[in-house]
């Protein structure tokens, strides 16, 4: 296991770029997740056709094929960035599905009263689910969001695969392949950091369900 | 008072798939006037009243509060929405908020009070209907009768010219019917247009200008209450008053 001493630099340098990937797709998941089930939920048909088509189209494809069409497809249309920058969007642009279907469970078990009554007192349709469906659907969503969440993380391995580099799956591949070291230490060193995030990530989660519960 | 009535309907007809749930609905409330709706479970009370602020959308007919033309979607809606009261059998109180948010919402969100405004308004309408002491509660810590004495009061936060109620009071424990009927009693005597679904004889009684009685969809019968219930026309009216005054 010398391996994981000597190189410890580098795994948390692996560990940190990992954290990064996961934390920009994971805001921009929120963020595109958010919109894609508010549409899912609007009263206009149009957009609720965009959202089902969304959700169907991205959950079904494969995260590597998102990948490599980010990151063949954007340049073709002069569309040039980092690669980091080509791995977060596709992370997040897939994530954003598995957040969407995540908040609309969670918005269909809050009851219609609740939003009948906003809409009586005059709130407007996006009112209505900021003000009143969407913090009462959080509640629920908690403990589904955090399992996106957390297979997000593991996901970045993917995007690591891909060819963005310097993140835990890379520095893996980088010990056992240019450097020569022995792979099973290598990647128990590997698992070990994916667990000093995914850990935290779980024990913020129990933190934020109890949290939402109490306050009640 | 105008001659505009508060609430028109004129033609208005609906359908659930194939179900026929309004008919030819015909029924003007003056500004002023409390008017109970009466009729047999599935006669259509409840679409009648949610087709007013449009919580149901109709097939055909006008529908018209003080004058306006409903709007179909959209801010427009919102803004009539805010004019028109409504009170739920269920209470319907924002489950995340506590009493007294639950009264500043609509005032500050959709009238553009300021916090402090809404708060001094919120507390003199809990006052009221007599639940000051419950404001920094959350609704499921409320009983039955206080949760919708707050719902009321969260109604007639946005200073409404009408105000719906779909039987407010049957989801109730029989001991807390009374002091929400008095709340609603109080109001209508203060001179608030109401439309009221309900069974109570003795809020009818007391605080009604007219009785509506619906039956598969139409309006049967419109008298004063007394007369509706000393000498209806129709043999179902009969029948009905025959059902629930039994028991
Ligand atoms: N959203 C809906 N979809 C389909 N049918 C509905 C819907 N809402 C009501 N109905 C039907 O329309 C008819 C009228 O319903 P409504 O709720 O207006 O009756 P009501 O007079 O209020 O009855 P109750 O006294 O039981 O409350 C009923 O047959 C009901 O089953
Ligand atoms: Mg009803």
């Amino acid at each position: 296991m010398d391996v994981l001493v000597e190189n410890l630099g580098l795994y948390w340098r692996g560990v940190l770029t990992t954290l990064q990937i996961s934390l920009y797709s994971g805001i921009g998941a929120l963020v595109l997740g958010t919109i894609m089930a508010g549409f899912r939920v609007s009263p206009v048909p149009p957009l609720r056709a965009v959202g089902a088509g969304w959700v169907t189209a991205v959950r079904n494809t494969p995260l590597s094929v998102v990948l490599f069409m980010i990151a063949f497809g954007l340049p073709e249309i002069a569309i040039n960035a980092p690669f980091f920058w080509f791995g977060v969007t596709g992370l997040a642009l897939y994530t954003s599905a598995f957040v969407c279907e995540a908040l609309r469970s969670g918005i269909n078990s809050v009851s219609t009263g609740q939003a009948e009554a906003a809409r009586a007192i005059g709130l407007t349709f996006g009112q209505t689910l900021g003000e009143v469906v969407l913090p009462q659907a959080f509640r629920t969503v908690v403990p589904p969001l955090g399992n996106v969440f957390i297979a997000m993380i593991k996901n970045s391995a993917i995007v690591g695969a891909v060819g963005v580099g310097g993140d835990l799956y890379s520095v893996g591949v980088q010990l056992t392949g240019s450097l020569g070291e022995a792979a099973i230490p290598v990647l128990i060193g590997v698992a070990l950091g994916y667990l000093v995030l995914t850990i935290p990530a779980g024990l913020l989660l129990g933190y934020l369900e109890r949290k939402v519960a109490i306050a009640r | 008072m105008t001659d505009t009535p508060m609430i028109r309907m004129a033609s208005v007809d609906k359908h659930f798939g194939d179900l026929h749930v309004l008919r030819d609905i015909n029924l003007e409330v003056a500004a002023g006037q409390v008017v109970v709706v009466l009729g047999p479970s599935g006669s259509g009370k409840s679409t009648l009243c949610r087709t007013i602020n449009r919580l149901e959308p109709i097939d055909s007919g006008t529908i018209e509060v003080d004058g306006k033309a409903l709007p179909a979607e959209g801010k427009a809606l919102a803004g009539l929405r805010a004019d028109v009261g409504m009170v739920f059998q269920s209470f319907n109180l924002f489950a995340h908020k506590t009493i007294l948010e639950n009264v500043t919402l609509g005032p500050v969100k959709v009238r553009r009070n300021s916090k402090g405004d809404a708060e001094k308004a919120g507390l003199a309408l809990l006052e009221r209907v007599g639940i000051t002491n419950q404001r920094d509660k959350y609704p499921a810590q409320l009983s039955g009768g206080q949760q919708q004495r707050a719902a009321i009061a969260r109604a007639l936060a946005m200073k409404p010219k009408v105000m719906l109620f779909d039987e407010p009071t049957s989801a109730l424990d029989p001991e807390m019917v009374q002091e929400v009927l008095d709340v609603m009693v109080t109001l209508a005597k203060e001179g608030m247009t109401m439309l009221v679904v309900t069974h109570e004889m003795g809020f009818a009684r007391r605080a009604a200008n007219r009785v509506v009685f619906m039956a598969d969809g139409e309006i049967v019968e419109d008298a004063v209450p007394e007369e509706f219930f000393t000498s209806p026309r129709t043999d179902r009216a009969k029948d009905f008053l025959g059902k629930i005054l039994t028991h």
